[in-house]
């Protein structure tokens, strides 16, 4: 059956200076569907996204709405044609309200009704069942309200095609209900969704169709029913995958040996950023992790044991002796590296070319009056390039040119270029594709079987699982228990988030 | 075939040059001489001649443009720092120069407004002039990095009370130096017939060439204008590094007041180097250097000021009509930043290329 | 550790920062007592305009042209003093200048002001200071509402006056004006005491045409273009140029400025193009295209290549014309605070003015004729 196609996109060309990101792409989308675009990060999924609402112009290629051909040279002009997206990274502005940020070039007369505008917004927002004030600050909301905000946004805007491009990676289990109840509620009433994610649970929970994308290509589009996950996660990677669940049994266990002192050890450590103190300590070639809801207080944590907040307390030990860290340098100089949360923000330095991202914390140790020659930062650049099989047209590319899996990959060579006892991951894996993924928890593993202590932290749970042989659990700011051993498992772990067992 | 290979590849050596950051300025410079020449073919000349005192000096246009761009360029030196790192500009370089250069006259002076010989050497009281600019540098800087005051609002406090305290520091008075060797530094060293502030101009770039290949300053200068709180978490100190740009244009500063007195062995506390803080800010902007921080191109800025040199020199020597001087200079300018702006770039290398793929068909 | 540092430094900056804003006002009243000799001087300068319009004794003291004026303005002052002592009030005055470091002629402006509106001489003096006119008339409010008797004004801008005078009309303020004149009803103030910019060009000019050149060829250094020096200084040679058939090389705005004047100067040097006089509105102008004639090696001067002009009358320059560098030096009168004195006094013991516009008397020196006394006596 031949269903009506809303939204047509015919042999989509688009290449950037070095790259070719698009090359022939079809992709269709019908009425009440919603339609998962799969693929690793690279693939070409974002550019994709980006063609068909007028973020870039494509080189060549059709896209037609309902039957008609679509000129969309810009976002304006997608939304007018019932475009609307919502995009991984948050674009409201912070320093508007709510209801302006729902608002917002959306009026078509110069005059503005403030009240009426925020009694729309209110409807809205309790309607979707979002915990924020039509007057309140985007900015003073979490990023998750953010994301459902940015959401509330785009469904109140009457569009044909909705484009979720991963609105689910920072929302925690409960706020993906309620967005999937919302998607469910948009299909029946006819509008098709673009669901571009990396949660497979998610995919299959929600989607009917699927379009995998490798390499700027097109793979082919599949009904859920007849792609199974093991060959959708092939189909994507463009091999034969090897068990997720094979990494563990791969990894040695890691066995506590007795008396011997901790590599770091901290002891009523607190920060400003409205955590308990908490003690923490971890040994030479443990890999640990903090697990919690969103917001538990787990990167708070990490964040205060490498100096990145004010630490306002406690006492911290490496390697049984006393150390002072107040600033991010004193953790790197003790041999710590964190790769934080939130790569865009703390992460990357954009316009700076791969090369100097992966230089830099090395460079800041070595000091400012020894630079690196370019030989030498070539050199190193060359290495973990290759070492982590980092896509880029080339070291001199700026890191914000590359896709949101490699970046991190730069991160992570960064920090493994200071060759660091103590390596702190947060959520490293977040907004990157199963193979990338699957190749950090290798990572971890090797390097703590190598010596190195990690503390890992992910949303998700089977992720820790299977990298960590010690969680620390967190509720509201503060530490409420430590599993181990047999307790390593699912409904222990939620349990004890939960605190029912109590 | 072969022919059209070459063809391309002219094509393609073109567009690379066009995305070339240095593009601008040094097209913007050929177009002005270009059109000078055009308009009169001794622009080029260079003279040898004498000065009243008999020294041999260059005259001709080129040497005025690479004498009096000299400020301007030193102090883009520094502007292209401080707009690097704190992603602002510092509007109050010119009332700081009058600080500079009034308190290298008190010095100099000791006081006296018509001393006869010099009261201390040149060299310490550009010494003492350098320490007080800095430390204005370091006021701003301070305001800047550790009050995250917005650049243009921090230094419009010195802005406006910049011009006041350089005549506090003379009691209002205007030092006069009579010693012909203080002329050096703002005209001609005898013997050699170039302007000594081509020279000072020419060993700043130098300086700070070296200060970047052998330091770390530009990559955490551009770190921390690109990414504060990236820069944090590898080990930098942001504040730091800002008020150390602050520093080193409050340097560029000490050496600009230095040769502006000396060009007229006295100052006007109202008038000296006014407006020049603009100027620096365009060499910057000419120079293809963005003005919200991160990535830069010193010598561009360097070449941005030698643009507005040749522009103002041109439109003197074509007489421009006084009331219509500025609207000229206004015109020139905008269609240089238009240029310079990326959507432009991006669609002159995409005109090149449709250019390209016609001649090749 | 080095944080609480920073801030240290950054305090102690701030607070030298204040201390110097502060400190200006101070160094200039304590340079006050010296400057009034050079006001003592300036009003020896002051004669028959002054002296129309004075009815009282001291004013006409103050005519007299020699160096017993000194002292006979002194006196003057001391008997007004007695007199205002006796009905036992001082006069609230509220003065509003323009920024004392525009310039040397507003240092001296200011100087001379604060030497005659003294507690002695029986003021109650208050100085506010602006070149912005929206802060000027906002300065102008507040006298209004502390109720000063007189309200002297030099104001930034011409427009924009009206109301906020009538409403010192209304309180019974008298406002007299000094130094640049404004678009407002005559009603709205007693007097206005001015340079005659057009005069001074005209001086100037007239100078220059005594001088019987072979041929006028001259570049033509203008202020900031609009200000009423720039107009009048200009107009004056425009006209010339015009009815005498005088060849302006070049008419470029140095906008005051010493370098950029050198930068014109040396642009016309460049082009080969012929010149032997330089009409400069101001000192500094002159110096500048001075100094781009040095270095080309052009002589000028007395009986050399090239005549230079200059106005304002700064001491440096006066003695350039002494030494012969320069050939003419055409005043800006800055002393108006005896004219002022004059007029209140007249206005206190209950006399009219004839003339609302005072016009000030200036000089032109010409560098053959002038005197070591003329430097220390009209350099400002």
């Amino acid at each position: 059956m031949k269903e009506s196609a809303l939204l047509e996109m015919r042999n989509i060309h688009k290449s950037f200076p070095g790259v070719r990101a698009l090359q022939g792409v079809d992709f269709t989308l019908r009425k009440g569907e919603v339609h998962a675009l799969m693929g690793e990060n690279g693939a070409g999924k974002s550019t994709l996204i980006k063609v068909l609402t007028g973020v870039y112009e494509k080189d060549e290629g059709q896209i037609s709405l309902e039957g008609s051909v679509a000129t969309i040279r810009s976002p304006q002009d997608a939304q007018k044609v019932g475009i609307s997206t919502v995009y991984q990274e948050i674009t409201l502005c912070p320093n508007l309200s709510v209801a302006e940020n729902i608002f917002i070039g959306r009026t078509k007369s110069v005059y503005q009704n403030w009240k009426k505008m925020n009694a729309d917004t209110e409807k809205i927002l309790q309607s979707l069942d979002i915990p924020a004030k039509a007057t309140q600050q985007l900015e003073s909301c979490s990023i998750a309200v953010q994301q459902m905000i940015a959401i509330a946004r785009a469904v109140d805007m009457d569009c044909k095609v909705l484009i979720l491009d991963e609105p689910t990676s920072s929302l925690d289990e409960q706020e993906v209900a309620k967005l999937f109840k919302l998607m469910r509620e948009l299909k029946a009433k006819g509008v098709g969704i673009i669901f571009v994610t990396h949660f497979l649970d998610q995919v299959y929970e929600v989607c009917d169709t699927i379009t995998v994308m490798r390499d700027g290509k097109l793979v082919g589009e599949y009904p859920i029913k007849d792609l199974p996950r093991v060959q959708l996660v092939s189909k994507m990677l463009g091999k034969e995958l090897d068990d997720m669940a094979d990494i563990q049994s791969e990894a040695p266990k890691f066995e506590r040996k007795e008396g011997s002192v901790p590599v770091l050890e901290a002891e009523g450590l607190v920060s400003d950023a409205g955590i308990k103190p908490f003690d923490f300590h971890i040994d030479k070639g443990e890999v640990n992790g903090f697990t919690g809801l969103l917001g538990s207080g787990r990167s708070e944590c990490v964040r205060a044991i490498f100096g990145a907040d004010r630490v306002l307390g406690g006492t911290v030990k490496k390697d049984g002796k006393v150390i002072k860290i107040n600033k991010p340098l004193d953790a790197m100089k003790n041999g710590i590296a964190y790769l934080p949360e939130d790569r865009k923000i703390d992460g990357i330095v954009g316009d700076l070319s791969v090369r100097d991202n992966l230089i830099l914390a090395q460079q800041v140790l070595k000091g400012f009056f020894r630079p690196f020659s370019k030989a030498e930062a070539n050199k190193f650049a060359d290495e973990y390039i290759k070492l982590l099989s980092i896509k880029t047209a080339s070291a001199d590319t700026p890191i914000k040119s590359l896709s949101g899996g490699n970046q991190q990959k730069v991160i992570l060579a960064r920090w493994l270029l200071t060759h660091p006892e103590y390596l702190i991951l947060d959520e490293p894996t977040r907004g990157i594709d199963v193979g990338t993924k699957v190749d950090i928890q290798k990572l971890v593993l090797k390097l703590a079987s190598e010596g190195m202590s990690v503390t890992f932290i992910s949303s998700e749970m089977d992720e820790m699982l299977r990298t960590c042989s010690r969680l620390i659990v967190m509720r509201d700011r503060r530490v409420v228990g430590e599993l181990t051993g047999d307790d390593l498992n699912q409904n222990k772990v939620m349990g004890t988030i939960a605190g029912g067992d109590k | 075939m072969h022919k059209e290979m070459k063809k391309s590849n002219n094509g393609n050596f073109f567009s690379r040059i066009v995305r070339q950051q240095m593009f601008i300025p040094i097209f913007a410079l050929l177009i002005l001489v270009i059109f000078n020449i055009i308009m009169d073919p001794s622009f080029l000349e260079i003279t040898l001649g004498t000065n009243n005192l008999g020294n041999p000096v260059l005259g001709g246009y080129l040497i005025r443009i690479l004498d009096n761009g000299s400020e301007v360029a030193i102090l883009a030196i520094g502007m292209t720092l401080v707009t690097a790192a704190s992603g602002g500009q510092d509007i109050s370089v010119g009332a700081a120069v009058a600080i500079a250069g009034s308190v290298l006259l008190r010095v100099l002076c000791g006081g006296d407004t018509r001393a006869e010989t010099l009261q201390s050497p040149v060299i310490l009281a550009f010494l003492v002039s350098c320490i007080v600019a800095m430390l204005f540098g370091a006021f701003n800087g301070v305001l800047v990095a550790y009050f995250r005051i917005q650049p243009m609002v921090a230094t419009l406090i010195l802005y406006t009370a910049g011009r006041s305290i350089a005549a506090w520091v003379n009691n209002n008075e205007l030092p006069i130096v009579s010693e012909q060797s203080f002329k050096y530094f703002g005209g001609y060293i005898p013997g050699i017939p170039i302007p000594t502030p081509f020279f000072i101009m020419l060993a700043c770039v130098i300086i700070m060439c070296l200060v970047l290949k052998f330091t770390n300053l530009r990559l955490y200068t551009q770190a921390v204008g690109i990414n504060e709180n990236s820069s944090k978490l590898n080990g930098l100190n942001p504040a730091l590094i800002k008020v150390l740009t602050f520093v080193i244009l409050g340097l560029c500063v000490a050496v600009v007041g230095l040769i502006k007195v000396s060009r007229n062995s006295t100052i006007n506390y109202s008038v000296i180097a006014k407006d020049i803080e603009m100027d620096a800010i365009l060499a910057v902007a000419l120079g293809g250097n963005a003005l919200g921080g991160g990535k830069f191109n010193m010598i561009a800025s360097v070449l941005g000021a030698y643009v507005i040199q040749l522009l103002t020199t041109t439109l003197y020597k074509f007489n421009v009509q006084s009331d219509a001087l500025p609207a000229y200079k206004a015109v020139v300018v905008i269609i240089l930043v238009v240029i310079s702006a990326p959507t432009v770039r991006a669609w002159f290398t995409s005109m090149m290329k449709k250019f390209q793929t016609k001649e090749v068909a | 550790m080095k944080k609480k540092l920073l801030t240290m430094v950054l305090s102690v900056a701030m607070v030298a920062a204040l201390v110097t804003g502060c400190g200006n006002d101070g160094s200039t009243t304590t340079t006050a007592d010296t400057a009034a000799t050079d006001d003592a001087a300036a009003d020896t300068a002051t004669d028959d305009a002054a002296a129309d319009t004075a009815t009282d004794d001291a004013a006409a003291d103050t005519a007299t042209d020699d160096a017993a004026a000194d002292t006979a303005t002194d006196d003057a002052a001391a008997d007004d003093t007695a007199d205002t002592a006796s009905s036992g009030e001082l006069i609230k005055v509220g003065i509003i200048n323009n920024n004392p470091n525009e310039s040397g002629y507003r240092t001296a402006n200011d100087n001379d002001l604060k030497a005659t509106f003294t507690e002695e001489n029986g003021y109650d003096a208050s100085f506010s200071y602006s070149n912005v006119n929206d802060e000027q008339i906002a300065y102008a409010q507040t006298f209004i509402q502390n109720e000063v008797d007189y309200l002297l004004l030099s104001a930034a801008d011409t427009a924009g006056w009206d109301s906020v005078l009538t409403d010192a009309q209304n309180a019974g303020i008298k406002v007299i004006l000094f130094d640049r004149v404004i678009d407002a009803d005559e009603s709205l103030y007693e007097a206005s005491i001015v340079s005659d910019m057009e005069k001074e060009g005209q001086t100037a000019v007239d100078w220059l045409k005594g001088q019987g050149l072979e041929s006028y060829n001259i570049i033509h250094l203008q202020g900031v273009m609009g200000t009423a020096a720039q107009k009048g200084r200009s107009a004056a040679m425009d006209a010339a140029a015009a009815s005498e058939g005088w060849n302006i090389v070049t008419q470029q705005t140095a906008e005051w400025n010493a370098e950029t004047a050198q930068q014109i100067v040396q642009s016309v040097i460049d082009s080969g193009q012929e010149f032997n006089v330089i009409y400069a509105e101001n000192d500094d102008m002159a110096r500048g295209a001075v100094a781009a004639l040095d270095a080309a090696n052009i002589s000028h001067g007395v009986g050399k290549d090239v005549i230079i002009m200059g106005f304002d009358c700064n001491k440096w320059a006066l003695q350039e014309l002494l030494d012969q560098n320069w050939n003419y030096d055409g005043q800006c009168n800055p002393f108006q605070s005896s004219y002022i004195n004059d007029i209140i006094k007249t206005l206190e013991s209950g006399g009219t003015i004839d003339q609302k516009t005072i016009i000030m008397d200036e000089k032109g020196f010409d560098a053959t004729e002038i005197t070591a006394d003329d430097v220390e006596k009209y350099g400002i």
